[in-house]
C-alpha cells in the first residue's frame, strides 16, 4: 500500500475544483495551476525511486483488495510517463499564460487543463480496466470543452468530428469491456493476465484484443488517424500542444499495457498486426508531412509518424527495442510539445500558417530559428540529441527480431520526417526577411521560457539519457515481464 | 396571451415538498438499501427544474441564490476531502470509517464516513444537472457576453 499513488490523480482534480469555485480570481488561477502540474510530477519522482528501489507500487483504493476492489498501480513505465506529463504540462501552462487570452481564462481554461491532467495521469496509474475507460473519458471530455472552447467556426467544425469519433471509440471501449468481462469474469489487469494465461488466448480472446487495438488505435491515431490532423490545428496553440504531447501518448500507453500484460499470448497475430498498421501510420503520415504547405498540418503529421515508430518497439518486442520504445516515447512528449510551441509562436508571429506567406524570420527572431533546428535534429535522431537513443534501439531491436521490413520502414520516415521540417525551417526562417518587427502580429514577449525550457529538457534528455538509464531498464523489463506486476497487484499472485 | 399555468403552479407547490423529502429519504436509505447520493441528488434536481418549468427561471433563482456549478465544485471537494481523511489515519485513500454512537433523539445510530462522501456526491450531482438545464434554457451564446 502506497498513498502517494492517488496523489497525481486527486491533487489537480482538487485543485481545479477549487479554481471553479474561485472563478473570478484569475491571478488564483495562474498561481495554483503550475503547482498542481508540477506537484504530480515530484511525486513521480519519488515512485520511480521507490520502484526501483522495492518493485512496482500498489494502492487499492478504501482497503479492499483486489480484484475485487479498485486498484492503482504505478510500475516504472507508469511513473517514467506520469513524470514527463508533469514537466510537458507545466510548459504548455507557461505558454497559456502569455497567449491563451483573457476570455479562455475566465470561461474554466485553468481548471480545464487540470481536469485533463486528472484524466492523463489516471489512465496512467490504474490498474483496471474499467478505470482505464473512466480516465480516458475524463481527460477526453476536458479536451472537447477544449476544443470547442472560443467557438470559432472551424473550431466547431472540427470538434463534431473530433467528438464523434471519440464517442464512438469510446462505445467499442465499452463493448470490448463487457466481452472481455463476459469471457474471463474479470477486469482488473493482473487478474485478466492470470486468467487468460491459464485459459490460453483463443481466437475470441484475441477477436476481443483486436477490438481494443481498435479503439486504442482510435485515441492513439493509429492508423486510424484521419480526425487527428484537422482536430490538433484548430485549437490555440497551448492546448494544441498539450494535445499532440499528451493524448495520443495516453493511446500509445494503453496499446502497451494491453499487449504486453494481456494479450501477449499470440504475438504472431496481434502483434504482426500492430506492426502492419505502424508501417501503414508511417507511409501515411509521412505522405501527410512532405504534401501539405500548411505549418499546421506538418507538425501533426508528424505526430502520427512518430505514433507509427514507438510502435515498431512494441512488435519487435525483445528488452532493446522495448527500451527504444520508452526512450522515444519520453522524448516524443517533450519535442512535440515544443515544436508545437514553436509553431503557435511563428503563426503568432506571422498571423498565417501558409509556409509561402512567411520568409526569413532567423533575422528578427534568431533564437526561435535556431531552436527549431535543434528540435528537428532531434526528431531526426541526430546522435547527441534526445531522439537518437530512442531511434537506435528501436531499430537494432526490430533488426534483432528479424523485422527487418518494419525497421527499414522507421528509417525511411525519419528521412521524411527530415525533409518536411528542414522544408519548414527553410521556408520560415531562410530567404528575405518580408516582415519588420513592426508589422508583426505577434510578440514573443513572455512564450519564450517555456520554449527555452523544453528545447533544454530535450537537450538534457539526449546528452544525459545515460542518467535515466537504469530507469528506463527496469521499466523495459517491467513490460517484458508480466509476473512482476501480477506479483505486486495480487498478493504473492494469488487471489 | 398569457399561458394559463394555475394548476401546474398549485400542484407544483404541494409536489415539491413531497419530492424533497423522497429525495432526502433516498439519500439516507442509500447507506444500507438501494439510494444513495447519486439518485437523491437527481430527484432533488429533478424538484428544483420542476420549479423552474411552474415558476419561471428568474424568479426562482431570485429565491434560490445558488451558483449551481460552484455547489457541483464543492460536492467534488467534499467527496475528495472524505477520501484524504483516511490517508491522515495511515489508511489506504478513500477508506471509510464507522460507529455506533448514542445520540439524544434518535437512539443508537451507525456513524459513517461513507455519508459524508455521499453528500457530496449529491450536491455534485444536484449541481452539475440543473447546471445543464440552466444551459439548455439560455439561448444566446454565453461567450458573447
Amino acid at each position: 500500500m502506497n498513498n502517494l499513488l492517488i496523489l497525481p490523480i486527486a491533487f489537480p482534480l482538487f485543485i481545479g475544483m477549487l479554481l471553479i469555485i474561485f472563478r473570478k480570481n484569475i491571478w488564483l488561477h495562474r498561481l495554483l495551476s503550475p503547482v498542481a502540474c508540477i506537484f504530480p510530477g515530484m511525486v513521480a519522482l519519488i515512485l520511480m525511486n521507490q520502484i526501483k528501489d522495492s518493485g512496482i507500487q500498489t494502492l487499492q483504493l478504501g482497503g479492499w483488495q483486489a480484484p475485487y476492489g479498485i486498484s492503482l498501480v504505478a510500475d516504472m513505465f507508469a511513473a517514467i510517463l506520469l513524470f514527463v506529463t508533469s514537466i510537458v504540462s507545466l510548459c504548455c501552462l507557461l505558454y497559456a499564460f502569455h497567449s491563451i487570452g483573457k476570455e479562455r481564462e475566465k470561461y474554466y481554461f485553468y481548471p480545464l487543463i487540470l481536469f485533463l491532467i486528472t484524466g492523463v495521469n489516471g489512465a496512467f496509474l490504474t490498474g483496471d480496466l474499467f478505470n482505464l475507460y473512466v480516465f480516458f473519458e475524463v481527460f477526453l471530455v476536458s479536451s472537447y470543452v477544449l476544443i470547442t472552447l472560443g467557438g470559432t467556426r472551424n473550431q466547431l467544425r472540427e470538434s463534431l468530428k473530433y467528438i464523434m469519433i471519440n464517442v464512438i471509440s469510446s462505445a467499442f471501449f465499452l463493448v470490448g469491456v463487457a466481452y472481455l468481462y463476459a469471457v474471463t469474469g474479470t477486469l482488473n489487469f493482473a487478474h485478466l493476465s492470470i486468467r487468460v494465461a491459464e485459459a490460453g488466448q483463443d481466437g475470441l480472446i484475441t477477436t476481443i484484443s483486436f477490438l481494443f487495438l481498435i479503439v486504442f488505435s482510435l485515441k492513439a491515431g493509429l492508423f486510424l488517424f484521419y480526425w487527428l490532423p484537422g482536430s490538433y490545428s484548430v485549437p490555440p496553440g497551448a492546448i494544441a500542444a498539450i494535445f499532440a504531447a499528451l493524448l495520443t501518448k495516453v493511446g500509445i500507453y494503453a496499446i502497451f499495457r494491453m499487449f504486453t500484460l494481456i494479450f501477449y499470448h499470440q504475438p504472431q497475430v496481434t502483434h504482426m498486426g500492430i506492426g502492419i498498421l505502424a508501417a501503414l501510420t508511417m507511409i501515411l503520415g509521412a505522405m501527410g508531412a512532405i504534401g501539405y504547405r500548411d505549418l499546421k498540418k506538418i507538425l501533426t503529421y508528424n505526430v502520427i509518424i512518430s505514433v507509427g515508430f514507438i510502435l515498431i518497439g512494441l512488435v519487435a518486442f525483445t528488452e532493446q527495442s522495448l527500451l527504444g520504445s520508452i526512450y522515444y516515447l519520453i522524448h516524443d512528449m517533450i519535442i512535440k510539445a515544443l515544436v508545437f510551441l514553436i509553431g503557435a509562436t511563428i503563426i503568432g508571429l506571422t498571423g498565417t500558417s501558409k509556409l509561402k506567406d512567411m520568409s526569413g524570420l532567423i533575422r528578427t527572431h534568431p533564437a526561435l530559428g535556431w531552436m527549431f533546428f535543434i528540435a528537428v535534429l532531434s526528431m531526426v535522431g541526430i546522435p547527441p540529441l534526445s531522439g537518437f537513443l530512442g531511434k537506435l534501439y528501436i531499430t537494432k531491436g526490430a533488426f534483432a527480431a528479424s523485422y527487418f521490413w518494419l525497421g527499414g520502414f522507421g528509417l525511411l520516415a525519419s528521412i521524411f520526417i527530415l525533409y518536411s521540417l528542414i522544408k519548414v525551417f527553410m521556408d520560415v526562417f531562410w530567404g528575405e526577411t518580408v516582415m519588420s518587427e513592426d508589422e508583426e502580429k505577434g510578440t514573443t514577449k513572455g512564450v519564450m521560457l517555456p520554449i527555452v525550457l523544453l528545447t533544454g529538457i530535450s537537450l538534457a534528455l539526449g546528452l544525459g539519457a545515460e542518467g535515466i538509464h537504469e530507469y528506463v531498464l527496469i521499466a523495459a523489463k517491467g513490460l517484458l515481464d508480466p509476473n512482476q506486476y501480477i506479483f505486486a497487484v495480487l498478493d504473492k499472485g494469488g487471489i | 396571451m398569457k399561458p394559463n399555468d394555475v394548476i401546474l403552479q398549485s400542484v407544483t407547490k404541494v409536489t415539491v415538498i413531497i419530492i424533497f423529502t423522497f429525495s432526502v429519504y433516498l439519500f439516507l436509505n442509500g447507506h444500507h438499501h438501494p439510494g444513495g447520493g447519486f439518485i437523491g441528488g437527481l430527484s432533488t434536481a429533478a424538484a428544483i427544474v420542476l420549479l423552474f418549468l411552474a415558476f419561471d427561471i428568474e424568479k426562482v433563482r431570485e429565491n434560490f441564490q445558488i451558483d449551481f456549478k460552484k455547489l457541483a465544485a464543492l460536492g467534488v471537494l467534499i467527496a475528495i476531502g472524505t477520501g484524504f481523511t483516511g490517508m491522515l489515519a495511515g489508511d489506504p485513500f478513500l477508506t471509510q470509517y464507522f460507529n455506533d454512537k448514542n445520540l439524544p433523539i434518535f437512539g443508537k445510530t451507525e456513524l459513517a464516513t461513507a455519508l459524508i462522501f455521499d453528500t457530496g456526491v449529491a450536491l455534485a450531482v444536484i449541481g452539475t444537472a440543473v447546471s445543464i438545464i440552466l444551459s439548455i434554457s439560455e439561448g444566446d451564446s454565453l461567450w458573447k457576453r
